[in-house]
């Protein structure tokens, strides 16, 4: 069972007997009062969003979920479309269930999905990908400072803060769990 | 080997919260307060229902430094200052850090009054320019700040009575879902007055027994800082010590010793106010950074 301080976003927990992600979480307690977790939940199953608030000392039911090893195919008008590479089953992923995943996938990469009740209902990226840089400011000469950042955009349309070096064709890595660069991939 | 860019690009944060740490230690030393340093390991708290201790070996880590400031202030020391590491076990979101930095004050002869003013002074010095922007708010430093009682903020902002939220144990729920984002709006807020039994180690108003001379202090609907008159009757505080032990221990958490040294030399400490302000949610207004991760070069995930 999950106590209240394991709550965080991405957790997934049985609610009524379906599974569900913490898509949102807020912490919230005044200096001397009584914490409370603030959470938005997402249905795996049905995808409906919805807020609730929880106190210190409620405990909650890990939602069993199996993952399964897949590679990620193509996407296509249905979605996007994971493969077994020992069964050969394929499955389908929406748009809607990905979320800001899909602008991270690459093509042939290894995933887990996650199955409940044989349905593919969500997604775990590997912690770090590589992706090529397909929009960048140049590197103006001279500006050195390491801490420097300005936008990029990636090949999959994912955007974010790299460091001022970096330009347009560089490989990068990402961590997937933030989404912030890691560092240059030499080739 | 490329550096750690998530930690070099933290530098414009960490530049400026270093400006701001000297700034707040000109601003004390320049009144004639003492800066000191306490233990940050001591065999207990100050008993409070709701803040957990990290246990260090037999002793704790201190989640204020309240009971040893308040020993140098019943020696004589009129008025000191610290700033310190503090720890709340569990407390950990966009504006909670199980490890922060503290700052605390304490002034004899004065009351909670005396610390308010003081607070306008301070951010005034802190922000020169009279206004604070922080995530699309602006307040009005130079103005005169908003001071709100509790009963007040609750007839005006929550959806039942005080009474009815004590009552009911929901008085932190309507009051971080309700009243608080109200709060600190166009100047920044006092929160004050609050019922005799949210406050443990405050005076309680001499003409008004039922509300202690407590306040929090509001900016942008972000609680920045605790203070109040302080209670210097000793039997009286051994008895709201037990009772919040009591509460402590039946909610099964570790006991603390009475703190029997604290209760012996409070008879000594003149009226006094005292005040204990988040460092780091103040760098993050003063910074304009919605999240406390940004203001630290090393929030506890990535140790």
């Amino acid at each position: 069972m999950y106590s209240c301080s394991d709550l965080k976003k991405g957790l997934k927990v049985m609610i009524d007997g379906e599974p569900h992600v913490i898509a949102g979480f807020d912490f919230t307690k005044p200096g001397k009062g009584q914490a409370l977790y603030k959470c938005k939940l997402r249905n795996m199953i049905t995808g409906s969003l919805f807020d609730r608030t929880y106190r210190s000392g409620e405990s909650f039911e890990p939602a069993a979920l199996e993952d399964r090893d897949m590679q990620y195919l193509y996407q296509d008008e249905n979605g996007y479309v994971f493969m077994d590479n020992k069964s050969f089953e394929q499955v389908h992923l929406s748009e809607e269930t990905l979320g800001d995943d899909r602008l991270l996938l690459v093509d042939n990469m290894m995933v887990q999905i996650l199955m409940f009740n044989e349905r593919g209902i969500g997604i775990s990226l590997p912690n770090f990908v590589n992706l090529r840089v397909t929009q960048a400011d140049p590197w103006v000469k001279g500006d050195t400072a390491a801490g420097n950042n300005k936008p990029a955009t990636v090949e999959t349309g994912f955007t974010l803060a790299v460091p001022s070096f970096v330009e347009q064709d560089d490989l990068i890595q990402i961590d997937t769990r933030t989404g912030q660069y890691v560092t240059r991939v030499k080739e | 080997m490329e550096p750690n860019w998530a930690l070099a690009s933290k530098r414009p944060a960490l530049e400026a919260r270093a400006r701001i740490l000297q700034s707040i230690r000109a601003f004390f030393v320049g009144r004639d307060y003492l800066e000191v340093e306490t233990p940050q390991r001591i065999p207990g708290n100050a008993p409070e229902s709701y803040i957990d201790a990290v246990a260090s070996g037999d002793w704790f880590l201190h989640t204020s430094p309240e009971l040893c400031m308040k020993r140098l202030l019943a020696a004589g020391y009129p008025r000191l200052f610290q700033l310190c590491r503090c720890w709340r076990d569990g407390e950990r979101g966009d504006r909670h850090l199980p490890e922060f930095t503290m700052l605390e004050w304490y002034r004899s002869h004065c009351d909670y009054h005396t610390l308010m003013t003081e607070c306008e002074a301070l951010l005034r010095t802190l922000a020169p320019s009279g206004a604070l922007r922080w995530q699309g708010q602006t307040l009005d430093l130079s103005a005169p700040w908003e001071r709100l009682s509790v009963a007040e903020a609750f007839s005006r902002y929550a959806s039942v009575p005080l009474r009815q939220a004590l009552d009911s144990d929901r008085f932190d729920q309507h009051l971080t879902q309700e009243i608080e984002p109200q709060l600190g709006r166009t100047t920044p807020t006092f929160l004050i007055e609050y019922p005799a039994e949210l406050a443990a180690l405050a005076r309680h108003k001499p003409d008004d027994p039922t509300v202690a001379e407590r306040f929090e202090l509001y900016l942008c609907g972000l609680e920045l800082a605790n203070a109040f008159s302080e209670l210097t009757d000793a039997p009286e505080q051994r008895q709201r010590f037990a009772h919040e032990e009591a509460q402590r221990r039946a909610a099964g958490k570790p006991p603390y010793p009475s703190p029997e040294r604290f209760l012996a030399e409070l008879p000594a400490m003149p009226p006094a106010a005292g005040i204990a302000l988040g460092v780091d949610r103040l760098v993050m207004l003063l910074t304009d950074t919605p999240r406390i991760d940004e203001i630290v070069a090393f929030p506890p995930e990535i140790l």
